[in-house]
Parts: structure tokens; sequence; C-alpha cells
């Protein structure tokens, strides 16, 4: 599943045949094309004169949300049981990211999806950094990701459930994070962006590639007003700028040198 | 007559086969073959002005267990939860009747659509909480399959109050209420509020709040078509027309004090269409009164309020409209990105509108001052005179601002203690009020929608208790006051 998240050329053009997961993608955020474009319209057509189909879509539909929730519930006992690091770390392990504590080597599930449990020692050890790239992560499951009051460096690229909402939870990190990644996550916008000034101490952030941002050049000079101590990286400021009558007319492409 | 000069004169023209159409398929063209036929009997018999069978289509229907009067959001919001919490499928029918389809003078649309949860009462609070919970997965209770999913367009940016040295003391209680609820709010002093938001003017202002999380602004548009189109799916019928009239029925009980009380119950609503004299009367079990600035003309079509005054009978619905003016206004060196809403010791608010440098706000005149609501005109020199002037005190770039444009919209204020009117009416056994909410009813309508579905379905709120809500209040003297109202 986090596989096919991952990969961006398969993120929005899913086949419709494949098992469940294609019949469900809510219907019009996806440009289909070509014979995917022909599948989708007999489904839209049964789904509109068969009550059967739109009740079945409807059921996947809730099934593949509640999937999501299962995934980030919130792991009050661990906490209690093994401190708030460990169940932090074990909450993005079992998404498919990759923790590291402090003074010690990043954790990583590998490909079935195992990790070591050696994390479950280290009591004191707070988490140092997080990788979540392309993990389900939403609203709920923050919960657990702020149970990491020591949080140095986050990466949240590609996870498609990060919106707003999320970005405005994450000030109780405002004290340690000094590097943040939003690259590529679909629901991010510049309205998010906004509550993200409470992170005072951040040095680094990067928001390149979010497909939500309407004006992607202007944002991130607003950002960059906002957070002034912070290297913003990730858009140019020049891109969406029109070229004079008098200049000649470039390749979009490549970036005018700032 | 006529049914043997069907199959007579038109007999032929049915089963022959034209070009175009297909064998055995009738219903796809009911609506062309129904003109069809109108057409050739008229040809039959040219004299008679007989109109055979009649075009309803923009006619509600004759029966409807639930008929709510109003469709913002507040309506809507009542109808989703009613549909949402019905124990079988299919159970309840709802009819939804709005005067106009065009929304042109509807609050919800004209609102500035801000939610937050800095109140004083805690039903309030705990209302925007899960209102602020609704919005968040507003993809999953308003999902309809093959539509795309809902952008709300929310600013999660906050709301920051100020407070002057004599509500300082007010405030902090407020806050300590907020909190107990498990809203997410700081205060902040001056010092602080200057390190966080340099381009503030922090003179007279002696403590601030400040909202973290769930407070912010949305498009309240996009909240009525989610939930338009949801209700849609689920079956919920809508009308364009105006109650004019309700039938009621009454019943002379004994109370346990043995007095005796009539008890109204309505059980025909009469909807007249637009531009016309044509009505249809919708037999009804419950009607809601959703009616936001005009509900208390709907309550007296039930007769509420006429009476004796001073008893029960004679107590009005005190909801009136109150116009406000809105002004978007433009200030390039303005404050930046993470400004909240910010809302000013005068009562003058602002925020900002978009990435440039737009921002739009407002400010609730006196009681004296307040505009005559015949018509949505706006006032021009209002904003010179009584919003300018408090806006460029506390932010001074606002000293060189320029206005954009303006529109004004009516709060359903309730002049007895602006909060809502919730849950039935004591007299009129099926008439429920959800109106009345004073300028904050777009935050509040998920959570108020299904606190109306809980009482009808249930007979009594179960999730959030919104009992000092109720009608009764207004009879019984005692004010459910909110203290921050903007």
């Amino acid at each position: 599943m986090e596989q096919e998240l991952g990969d961006p050329s398969l993120r929005l053009v899913a086949p419709m045949w494949n098992g469940t997961r294609g019949i469900h993608r809510l219907g019009g955020a996806v440009v289909p094309e070509g014979n995917q474009k022909k599948e989708r319209k007999m489904l839209q057509f049964l789904n509109n004169h068969f009550y059967d189909v739109e009740a079945l879509r409807g059921y996947l539909l809730q099934r593949e949300m509640s999937k999501v929730h299962l995934k980030n519930r919130s792991f009050t006992w661990l906490e209690e049981q093994h401190g708030p690091y460990s169940a932090g770390a074990f909450f993005i392990l079992k998404q498919g990211g990759a923790v590291k504590f402090r003074d010690k080597e990043w954790i990583r599930p590998d490909k079935y999806g195992h990790f070591s449990p050696e994390f479950w020692n280290f009591r004191e050890v707070p988490v140092e950094a997080v990788d979540a790239s392309d993990c389900e992560i939403n609203y709920e499951g923050l919960d657990n990701l702020l149970l990491l009051k020591e949080l140095q460096s986050l990466s949240l690229q590609r996870c498609p459930h990060v919106d707003d909402w999320c970005l405005s939870r994450l000030y109780p990190l405002a004290d340690s994070l000094q590097e943040l990644s939003l690259a590529g996550c679909p629901r991010v916008s510049e309205r998010g962006l906004a509550c993200l000034h409470h992170l005072q101490n951040l040095r680094r952030l990067d928001i390149s590639d979010l497909p939500a941002v309407s004006n992607p050049g202007l944002t991130q000079i607003l950002v960059e007003e906002m957070l002034p101590n912070c290297q913003v990286v990730g858009v140019d400021w020049a891109e969406g700028l029109k070229l004079g009558p008098e200049e000649q007319p470039q390749d979009t492409a490549s970036p005018v040198p700032a | 007559m006529i049914r043997r000069v069907l199959p007579h004169g038109l007999g032929r023209g049915l089963l022959t086969r034209r070009p175009g159409t297909r064998r055995g398929g009738f219903s796809l063209d009911w609506d062309g073959k129904v003109s069809e036929i109108k057409k050739k009997i008229k040809s039959i018999l040219p004299g008679t002005p007989c109109d055979v069978l009649p075009d309803t289509s923009h006619l509600p229907p004759e029966h409807s267990d639930v008929v709510i009067v109003g469709g913002g959001v507040l309506g809507l919001s009542v109808a989703y939860w009613l549909k949402q919490l019905e124990n079988r499928r299919g159970g309840m029918q709802v009819l939804v009747v709005e005067r106009d389809h065009t929304y042109s003078q509807a609050s919800t649309g004209l609102s500035v659509g801000g939610i937050c949860q800095q109140f004083s009462l805690p039903e309030n609070i705990q209302l925007s909480l899960f209102s602020a919970s609704f919005l968040r997965n507003i993809n999953e209770y308003l999902a309809v399959t093959n539509a795309p999913p809902l952008d709300l367009q929310f600013n999660p940016s906050g709301y920051l109050l100020l407070a002057s040295e004599k509500d300082a003391a007010a405030m902090e209680s407020n806050v300590k209420v907020q909190k107990q609820e498990g809203a997410k709010v700081c205060l902040m002093s001056p010092d602080q509020l200057r390190n966080k938001f340099p381009w503030i003017n922090t003179e007279g202002v002696a403590l601030a709040s400040y909202g973290m999380e769930n407070e912010g602004w949305f498009d309240p548009w996009c909240l009525l078509h989610g939930l338009r189109q949801k209700l849609m799916s689920m079956g919920v019928f809508f009308c364009q027309g105006e109650v004019t009239r309700f039938v009621t029925s009454s019943q002379r009980m004994m109370t346990t004090d043995d007095e005796m009380v009539t008890l109204k119950s309505i059980h025909e609503v009469h909807v007249k269409m637009d531009h016309s004299l044509e009505y249809q009367p919708v037999e009804c079990a419950i009607v809601i009164n959703a009616a936001g600035a005009w509900s208390a003309q709907i309550a007296a079509l039930a007769g509420i309020g006429k009476g004796p005054p001073g008893t029960l009978q004679g107590t009005k619905l005190p909801v009136e409209p109150r116009k406000r003016y809105v002004y978007v206004w433009h200030c390039p060196q303005g404050p930046g990105l993470e400004t909240p809403l910010v809302a000013d010791t005068s009562g003058a608010y602002f925020r900002r509108e978009g990435l440039g440098s737009n921002y739009l706000g407002g400010r609730s005149p006196a009681e004296e001052e307040e505009p005559d609501p015949a018509n949505l005109e706006v006032d021009h020199d209002f904003f010179q005179e009584k919003v300018w002037p408090h806006l460029a005190l506390r932010v001074p770039a606002f000293e060189t601002l320029k206005v954009q444009t303006a529109w004004a919209g009516y709060y359903d204020y309730n002049t007895f203690d602006q909060n809502g009117v919730v849950g039935p009416h004591p007299l009129v056994v099926n008439m429920y009020f959800a109106t009345g909410f004073s300028g904050h009813g777009l935050q509040q309508a998920p959570g108020v929608g299904r606190a109306v579905a809980e009482m009808i379905l249930e007979g009594s709120f179960q999730t959030i208790d919104l009992s000092p809500f109720l009608f009764n209040r207004f009879y019984l003297g005692e004010k459910t006051q909110e203290n921050n109202i903007m």
C-alpha cells in the first residue's frame, strides 16, 4: 500500500480493477487518461443508475477511511508502559517511517515492515529526527507524534493525509524543531503554512512541490517574511512572474537567477 | 371522454416507430411523450382549455414528515443530522423550504466565516469544538460517491481577542472555562503580544487571548454546497417557496397544577410559490424554524406571541434582523501571513483575506446606532467614522488603507440574551427552533443541527446539553448571557 503511494507515477492514476483500491478513489480529484477514462465513465454511469453500485462504492470508501483511522489510533497504553519517546517511535515505525534517537543510528523498517525492537530499551533517550515520508499520518495520528517533545528534524514529505489542520497542531514542537520538510504533500496549502509562524527555532523549511498552494512564488516570499531566521527552500521566487515585453522569452523550466 | 380519445386518436401515433426511438423505451423520454400527448389532445379538442397533466415539478410534496423552514446552514444542518441519525434508512421524509434559492440575503453566504471557541458559556465552547471537528472531517461526514472532495479553504490562523483593563478579569475567567472544556487557548501579556505580532500597538491592551488550534475562518458557501449535495443524495426534498400559513389544531389539557392550557400542533404548512398565488398545502408532523433573521415572522404565523403579555402564550420569539457591515480593504504594508482574526477592545475586528494584502473586517455598532434593517445597503461613513479610527490605532499600518468593496448581511439577533434558541416550543408542541444565534450561527451549525435532531428523535439532548437555550427562558426571564459577541 505504501509503495503505491510513494511512487509518484502511480500515485494519482490508479488502475480501476486493481483490487478495491481503484474503485473508491475520490471521484473528481483524479485525472484519468485514455482507457481509464472509459472505465471511469462506465463506473459513473453504473453509479448513477444503480443503488447497489453506489452503496458498494460508499462502503469501500468507508473501509479505506477506517483503515487510515486504525493506523492513527492513540498508543496511550504504550506511552504509560515505555515512556513517550518509545511510544512515538513505535508509531512512526509502524507507519513505515524512520526514527533516529539521539546519538544512535537511524532505525528503519525493512520492505516487510519489520524493525529491530532495540528501541524499547531507550526509555530516556529522546528522539532527534523523524522521517515520516509517505506515511499515512493524519490529524489524530499527530497525538502520537507530538509525544516526541525534543524533536529536531521532521520530514513529512508526500504524506497524503497531512493537511492545513495538521500543520496547526505542530506548535508544541516550537522549542526544539529546527528542520521541517513538507515537500509533495497534496493537501497542504498556503493557509496551513501561515500557522508555522509559531516554530520560531526553525532553520530550514522545505515547501517545494505543493500542488495545493495557489501562488508558490508569492507564498515563498510571505513565508520568508514570517520566519526571518529560517531558510525556506523549494520554490524560486521568480516562479509565476510574467516576463516583461522587452525581455526575451525564456525556457520556463529554467529558473530566473535570483 | 379522454380515455376513449387516447387509444383511438393516439394509438397509431404511439406505436409507429420513428427514427430515434427505441423499442420499449417508454421511460427514457417521459417528459417529451407527455408534451406530445398534450399537444395531440389540444389539436383534437381545440376548444377545451383543460390541462390534462399539469406540471407540478416546482411544488413541494403533499406530505412530508418534517418541514424545515429556511434553507441556510442551520436548516440544512438539521436536515443532515435528521437523516444521519434516523433509525431506518429512508425512515424520515424531510422537506427543506427556502424562499430565495439565490441566497441573496441569507446570512450564511454573507458571513465572514469565522470559527472560534472563545466564548464564556461552556455550551457555546462545546458546540464550536464539535463544529471544528465536523469541518475537519467534512469529507467523511459529507462524502458523496462520484463527487470531488470538498475544500473548505480553512485558515487555521486562530482568533486574537484583546481586552482592556476593565475586561481583563472577565477574559481570564473565560479562558479558564475554555481550557476546561478542551479549547486550546492561551493568555498573552502586552509584551508577549509585541514580540509575536510586532505590527500591533498594545496601547490600552491589558491582556489578550489567542486561540492556537481549531480556530480560524473558512468558506461558508462551500459548506452550504457540500451540505446541499449530501442532502440531495440522501433523499431530502428541496422546494423554493414561502411559508404563508400554518394550519394548527388545538387541544385543551390540564396541567398538574389544575390549570387549563391550550396545546397547539401544526398539521399543515402552506407553501406559496414565487410570483404567483399558487400554494401547496404540505401535511407534516414536525416543523423546524430555521428561518434566521425572519424567524419571528414564522413564529408569529404559528400563533407564538399571540396572547396577553407576560404569559407564556404572549411571549414572542425575540429574534430580529440586525444589519452588519463588512468592509474589504487593501493595505500593502499591513500585517503578514500569520495574522489571526484580531478583535480589538473597541469591538472592531479584521482578518487577512488571501495572499494579496487584502483585509476584511468591521465592527458591531452600539445599540443607539443600529442601522435600519429594511435593506442591505452599505453605509461607508460608518467605516470612516467608527471603524477606521480604531483599526488605525491598533495597527498603525492601517492608517494608509484603501477600501475596495463592502457588503452587508443580517444577524439573526436575539434581543433577549444574544444566544441561540434551540428546541421545542412549550405550547406549539411540534415546532422546533434552531435560530437566533446572533452572529455565530455558522460556526455552531453542525452542533446545533445534531442537538435538534437528537431532540426530535430521542426526546432529549444526548451529546451536548443545550437546555439553557430552550424557549422557556424568555418566559421565565432567565438570561443565558454570552459576553464575547463580535
